[in-house]
Formats: structure tokens, sequence, C-alpha cells
């Protein structure tokens, strides 16, 4: 069965210490202090926020290594940085100026359509997008130490979010219900290794950290996922798209903390002035999606 | 009402506490998820788990959580700190400097081994606890550069003071709540122990 070997267990480990907590994109040295200001438990650096890459369009690629550089001088949380899809130089350049997370991610354009990184031979562990049990257990196979629900970046709607993370708990749930001579025929149908199959379907999660991402603009949205099992919540164009981006930054820390107490998190979503504009994203075209980007 | 004794609150603004709750499982121990003021006072032992200081720093001082610690600690109730709760429980903090709850007279280094790509597994000693060497593991871990008079060492890696205890307070650089090793936590609940006993010995 699937094991954790010594690399993996410092790799996991990091993203255990940020369980419970706010990881929030930021463009700029300024930004990310504002974050860390806020109690962000971590920072993903990145060129510019879903929101914008979504509006400009182009080629979105791994953000400039000054500014990544920057970000680290300015913070003393950990910073994470986004790599395309597949574009394993970019990860090796993330790794090698010391970034402590690399996120393979939908949201910037993918390098390759095949394959995604082979994760396993860096130092510096990784995060990836999965909108379902396979996608998760397929990225974990690859070697990666932490996984997050695609939702859709950039949308300012929680719906796909929430559609992922039901996706993955549920699978999670029925597979615990499978008998032995079960498995192999559901690893097949997931498109998923055989040994993390079995491993999930023993242990009833994930072998890794599962955090939610795509969509949270409000303490409401961080309460909704965390009750829905997400174990940290990553927010992206949300907070600085925003009309205040401290005060919203503090307020879904705070709501994320105490997301099962729906009093504190009434005074949480308290004079927080305009959130970011959402996106319906039924009305987007299929082109238009983040989430099906890699596989 | 407490049914169970003794009861060890997990302060949870952050990190890694669901695996402290995880080793006291394993000890038979009961504990609840510390996130309120008033919950503070019910408990027989903290645990300050690992995640990111300044976070709970915010928590701490914005909260009342901060005061609420120090109370209990004041008292003589047993505390225990590891990595960002050492951080925590530190008279001075270094990389950058930064506010405390000051109970343990330590001077610690934040991030004091590098970024994550320097964390690491060592085999370390805790001669008065253990005759065999114990895995730890260090999560871009802070050092403790300065003990204080008062403050025993338990444990050393790499030459480094890595568990250290002063009175009713005690503090890991590294997780023992990642590994399966319980010499740590229960060093901690003979301590929660002794110290119930002492305080109140009506009870026994």
């Amino acid at each position: 069965m699937w094991e954790y070997d010594q690399p993996m267990k410092l790799k996991v480990g990091l993203a255990e210490m940020l369980k419970g907590g706010v990881i929030m994109d930021v463009t700029t040295a300024e930004q990310a202090k504002i974050a860390e200001d806020a109690g962000a438990c971590a920072v993903m650096a990145l060129e510019r926020v879903p929101a914008d890459i979504r509006k400009e369009g182009g080629v979105a690629r791994m953000a400039s290594v000054k500014i990544i550089k920057e970000i680290m001088a300015a913070v003393s949380i950990p910073v994470m940085a986004k790599a395309r899809i597949g574009h394993f130089a970019e990860a090796q350049v993330l790794e090698s100026i010391g970034v402590d997370y690399v996120d393979e991610s939908e949201v910037l354009t993918p390098a390759d359509e095949e394959h995604h990184i082979h994760k396993w031979p860096f130092k510096a562990p990784f995060v990836c997008g999965a909108r379902n049990l396979g996608e998760a257990l397929r990225r974990i196979g690859e070697g990666a130490a932490m996984i997050r629900t695609k939702g859709e970046a950039g949308s300012g709607n929680i719906v796909e979010a929430v559609r992922h993370l039901r996706a993955i708990t549920g699978e999670i749930r029925q597979l615990t219900t499978l008998r032995e001579e079960e498995l192999m025929a559901k690893a097949k149908e997931l498109g998923a290794p055989y040994d993390l199959v079995q491993w999930v379907s023993q242990n009833g999660k994930l072998p890794v950290p599962n955090f939610s991402a795509g969509g949270i603009a409000t303490p409401a949205d961080a309460s909704l996922v965390m009750q829905l099992g997400a174990e940290a919540v990553f927010v992206g164009s949300g907070i600085f798209k925003s009309s205040d981006p401290a005060k919203r930054a503090k307020a879904i820390v705070r709501a994320t903390t105490h997301y099962n107490e729906p009093a504190v998190v009434a005074e949480c979503c308290e004079g927080l002035g305009e959130a970011m504009p959402g996106i319906d994203v039924a009305k987007l075209e299929p082109k238009q999606l983040l989430q099906t980007r890699g596989w | 009402m407490k049914t169970q004794y003794p009861h060890i609150g997990l302060v949870a603004v952050q990190g890694d506490f669901a695996l402290h709750g995880r080793m006291l499982d394993r000890l038979g121990v009961s504990w609840r998820l510390v996130r309120q003021v008033a919950q503070v006072e019910e408990m027989d032992g903290l645990i300050l788990p690992g995640g990111e200081s300044t976070t709970m720093l915010k928590f701490f001082s914005e909260e009342g959580l901060g005061p609420a610690i120090r109370r209990f600690a004041e008292q003589g109730k047993a505390v225990f700190g590891t990595c960002a709760g050492a951080i925590l429980l530190a008279r001075e903090v270094l990389n950058p400097p930064q506010p405390s709850l000051g109970l343990l007279d330590i001077s610690i280094e934040r991030n004091a081994y590098g970024r994550q790509i320097d964390s690491s597994v060592q085999q370390g000693e805790c001669p008065e606890l253990s005759s065999e060497p114990l895995e730890m593991v260090f999560i871009r871990a802070p050092i403790i550069r300065r003990v204080g008079d008062n403050v025993r060492v338990l444990g050393r890696a790499q030459d480094l003071p890595v568990l250290v205890e002063q009175g009713n307070i005690l503090a890991a650089t590294f997780h023992p709540e990642l590994t399966e090793d319980e010499t740590i936590h229960r060093h901690f609940l003979k301590k929660v122990e002794e110290l119930h006993s002492s305080n109140t010995p009506e009870r026994g």
C-alpha cells in the first residue's frame, strides 16, 4: 500500500502546519506584507491574480524571479509560487530560489497538455488542483504533497469550489464502503493508482491535506468550504480585487479559524465594503474555464 | 462537567493541532479544541501546536487568548509548545523580533535553519526521557539561541537545544506530533499529572 517516505513526510509536514489558515495570492511585496499583517499563514506569489488573467488573456507564466525574491524578503511566513502545468523547468527555478511550496496551477497557461510535472525528485513540496478523487490521486501519485480543490479561479463564485469539494469528500466516503475485491475496478474507473485507492479506502481521507481554492471571496465562503471538509483556504483574487483588502483579508482569516461559530462569522462579514465582482460560471464558454486545464 | 481527567486543551487558532489530538487519542487522553478565552480555564494542560506564529499572535492579542494562556500558566498549570508554540512561549523572539507570551526564559530565532528545502528529519537525544535516540522532524524550525539560568535542556540535536523546560512550561523546536514516538507527549502528560496533584491535593 502507499507509504510516506522521509522527504514526503517533510513536504506533508509543512502542509500540516498551514491547516486552519488562509493562503493569499499576492503580486507584490507590499501586498505580501498586507497579507501577513492580516494573519495569512502563507502567501502565493504570482504575476497577475486570476481575475486579471481572465480579463487580460495572453499567456500566464510563472511570476518574475525578482518579485518572488522581494516577496520572500518582505515576509517571514512561507512563500508559495505558481508554475505552469507540466513546466518542470519553472518548478526547478522556483525550487532553486527557495520557494517553500510550488503550485502546479491551472490558473497559468499549461506548458504540457499530456503530462504533469513528475514531482517526486523535487525537494520542494508541490500543491496541485483537483476536481474529483481520481484527479487528486493522480497528482498524489506524481508526488503532490497537498491537494486543493480547483474551483473556478478568478470567478468570485464559490459554486465550483463547492462542487469539487463535495465530489472529493463524497467519493472518499463511497470508497470506504467498498470491499477489497472491488477496489481494482474502482481504481480503473477513477483512473487512479491502485495503492492510493486502497489507502483512501482504509483511511477514509486523502493521504495528504486537502485545501480549498477557486472562488472564495467572503468570510462566509471560507466558513462554507471549511464546514464541507476543507482543511485550509486559498484566496486568490478575492482579497486584492475587493474594495478594502486589508480588512477583508483579516475577516477571512478570522472566519476560517471560527468557521463553525456563525456569530463570529457574522461579525467578520460586517462592514467589509464591496466584494470582488462575481461571474456566473454557467455563462462562461468551455474554453474560458480554468478548471478543465490539466487532467 | 468534566467527565475524564486530565483534560488537555489544544489551542486551535491554526496549525497542526489535529495531529496532537491524534497522539493524545493513542495515549487514551481526552482533549478538546480551544478557540475562546472561556475554554482555557477549563483545561488541566494546554498545547500550543505547530503552525504560523504570526497568525496565532493576531488571535492572541485581538481575541484575548494570549492573556488567558498567560493567566493559565501563572496558576502553575502545564503548557507545551511545539515549533510555533515554542516561539509563542519564548521571552525573546528574533528574525524578526515579535511579541510573545514570555513564559519561558529563552531567546529563539525563527526560521533559523532556512526555508522549507532546509527542513529535515534528525536523530536527537533526550537522555532523561529515553535511552534511545528520537526521530525529530524540523519544519522551517526555529533555533533556541539563549537558554536562561532556570531553563533545563532536556533534548539536543546536532548539538543545539531542541527540547527545554522551565517549571510548568515545556517547549520543543521539532514536531513530536508528526512522528509515532510518544516519548515527549508522555513526559508532558506526566507534568500535567504532577502539577495537578500539587495544585489541588484534595483531588489527589
